[in-house]
């Protein structure tokens, strides 16, 4: 059982660069937890610091610009590609990003995130570029994403979402289910145990 | 209409499908290993459920461990508490460890076959992105986050959506010193990192056909680099051949049973795929990457891309990778001096590959200024390698061969490349970081690997004797 998820506006967090992978994400090193907590801090560790050190925080990197923070993360595309590593939701929500939004993601990545509470939204190439732009201009633009309708709007920029700076994504309606009920998978699962023992006995 | 081999393995596990939403499908075999479970468990014992069947899975310690001295206790705390959550977890769930010290402890993608675990028809499962290895015997197999871990032990179920499927046929035959790393690593750079990503992928065609299945097995553990959910090849004699005998195996009755069964699984001639993709085997030279995600391969004789030769999507990650390697674009790769070797990983650790490291390097020594690490994958292999003397060509070139795990693929155990170092490695990644912070990571066939091994440079193993 996740946090039920339903409408958020807040600014981003723009990370400009395509094919993060989750060795990025969250570097192999830090997996060595046996819960699930913690892993925020570590978040894109060795794009964050000078020689893994906290006291010396790369300046280029966005994570360490304050003129961008929010709940939402927006990234180029591939995002979450590699190793199956839950590990990499885990960091990203518990620094407190709740969406993600890219023009692609990696298939497991996709999954772990949804399994998470935290809402993959891809977005088209176009407007992920409008996205990145506004941020150039404004950082505190925001990003309205309404998961009931299915829509994410580019906020505080000069036209309306009605001339582009809107659009749908698209969601596996079982999914979008879970997430704005908070229910996860293995409720699901495990209140069908009993088509499973069928299946089993049946098994072609 | 035909079925491809995916939709017939795909159709006969699906327990029900949700209305507009995933299919529940049934996963036949569980692979755990100690750093992707723990949560997993707790998430069982926070419910107060155990595993649902327990036989179905099989654990094993490889991502964490220590490859020298695996006799003694763990000295690194948090790697030995992992490893000792994964032996009280499976005692307490009545899941099978083959943990440090069993015979048949090794990387989770190389004992599975190597067992005869690994079977084809079968839905397979592991918390690790290289778990498409298994594909390579006719199965559905891929990786999975924990909270699908934590599914699989306490339903032997997962919720699904089908993927696209993609067939990639490599017809003709391979130049001499062209592996099956190298069809990997050139389709790749073809396809690109992403280039299969929603996609299950199908490896087909007369130079699949022609490989072993540690060849197959390097090909569909690189599925996943492509980005596909899955990788898999038809199943045929060779896989019969190598499976029939192995301990878990079927025999007597029971493998007459299962081989007539395993011989429907095939793509029918009539079967219809998203996408399909057709690769000369004889345009393949050997490869090696030159960025920063496995997509980014060169032949050895090529010059490292420019910006104005690239897609301009591209270009942007192209500097950025050429600053992180500190190589020139528009320069060649052979030459790169390499400070070390890595030949190990799921994707290259098997005793063919031990063997072909072995038979190029007999009687010769290591580049002094290099330094070579052979990790082979499982206990089995280590077995086997010193069985045929193995072990002592490595020892006369100067290598030092090491106990299994995963090792310097990923890093996580003390097995790291010191950042600005360049290290040419057998693996499957070659992002930044990936075999320690600042370690620079050229991937290759282990004989690429070898002739770096020998001559402490990027070369062409066919300017040697083969």
């Amino acid at each position: 059982m996740s946090k039920a998820f339903t409408t958020i506006t807040s600014r981003f967090v723009p990370l400009n660069m395509e094919n993060v992978d989750t060795d990025q994400i969250i570097p192999a090193r830090f997996l060595k937890a046996t819960t699930r907590d913690g892993f925020g801090k570590n978040l894109f560790r060795d794009w964050r610091y000078e020689n893994d050190d906290e006291t010396k925080p790369k300046a280029d990197f966005v994570l360490n610009q304050p003129q961008y923070s929010g709940e939402i993360l927006v990234a180029a595309k591939n995002f979450g590609c590699g190793s199956s590593r839950e590990h990499a939701a885990w960091s990203i929500q518990d620094y407190g990003f709740n969406v993600v939004v890219s023009s692609f993601f990696a298939d497991i990545f996709k999954n772990n995130a949804l399994n998470n509470g935290v809402l993959p939204v891809t977005v088209s190439d176009f407007f992920l570029e409008k996205i990145f732009a506004a941020s150039r201009v404004n950082p505190n633009a925001e990003l309205e994403i309404n998961l009931q309708e299915q829509t994410i709007k580019l906020l505080g920029s000069e036209a309306p979402p009605s001339e582009g700076f809107g659009e749908v994504f698209e969601i596996n309606a079982y999914k979008k289910t879970c997430m704005i009920n908070g229910y996860d998978d293995i409720d699901y699962l495990l209140s069908i145990k009993e088509d499973i023992i069928n299946y089993e006995n049946s098994a072609p | 209409m035909g079925k491809s081999l995916f939709e017939k393995i795909w159709e006969r596990h699906v327990v029900k499908t949700i209305e507009g939403g995933p299919s529940v499908l049934y996963i036949d075999t569980h692979f755990i290993h100690e750093v992707t479970s723990p949560q997993a468990f707790n998430g069982l014992n926070k419910r107060g459920i155990n595993v649902f069947r327990p036989k179905q899975t099989v654990a094993t310690a490889d991502h964490n461990v220590p490859t020298l001295n695996q006799h003694l206790p763990i000295k690194e705390e948090l790697s030995r508490k992992q490893v000792e959550a994964l032996i009280k977890n499976c005692d307490e769930h009545g899941v099978e460890l083959y943990g440090l010290g069993h015979p048949y402890q090794g990387i989770v993608h190389v004992i599975g076959p190597e067992l005869g675990i690994t079977q084809p028809g079968a839905t397979i499962v592991c918390g690790d992105s290289h778990t498409s290895t298994h594909g390579a015997f006719g199965a559905i197999a891929f990786g999975i986050g924990t909270s699908e871990v934590e599914m699989v032990l306490s339903t032997q179920c997962l919720l699904q959506s089908k993927p696209k499927l993609m067939r990639i046929n490599v017809e003709g035959e391979l130049n001499k010193g062209v592996v099956s790393k190298d069809i990997v690593l050139y389709i790749l750079s073809k396809i690109s990192a992403s280039g299969a990503t929603g996609y299950a992928v199908e490896f087909a065609g007369s130079a699949i056909r022609s490989l072993s299945m540690e060849a197959r097995m390097t090909i569909c553990n690189m599925s996943i680099e492509m980005g596909g959910r899955c990788g898999l090849i038809a199943p045929d004699e060779t896989t019969f051949n190598y499976i029939k005998g192995r301990t878990f195996a079927p025999s007597g009755e029971e493998w007459d049973k299962a081989l007539a069964h395993w011989k429907t699984f095939f793509s029918d001639a009539d079967a219809i795929f998203d996408k399909e993709i057709n690769i000369n085997a004889a345009a393949i030279e050997p490869m090696i990457t030159y960025g920063t995600n496995p997509g980014m391969g060169i032949s050895v004789n090529e010059t490292i891309p420019t910006a104005a030769t690239i897609n301009e999507n591209d270009q942007s990650g192209l500097s950025k990778s050429l600053a992180y390697m500190g190589l020139q674009e528009g320069t060649a790769i052979k030459g790169q001096k390499v400070d070390y070797v890595f030949i190990g990983s799921c994707t290259n650790s098997r005793i063919e590959d031990l063997r072909m490291v072995a038979s190029f390097v007999k009687g010769k020594k290591k580049a002094d200024d290099v330094e070579v690490w052979i990790v082979p994958g499982s206990k089995q292999v280590e077995a086997q390698a010193k069985a045929e003397g193995i072990d002592k060509v490595f020892e006369e070139a100067g290598f030092v061969l090491r106990q299994p795990g995963c090792s310097a693929c990923l890093g996580m155990n003390e097995d790291k490349i010191p950042a600005g170092k360049y290290c040419i490695s057998t693996s499957n990644r070659n992002f930044e970081g990936r075999q320690g912070a600042g370690a620079r990571t050229l991937l290759a066939s282990p004989l690429t690997a070898a002739v770096a091994a020998i001559t402490g440079k990027v070369g062409d193993v066919r300017e040697w004797p083969l």
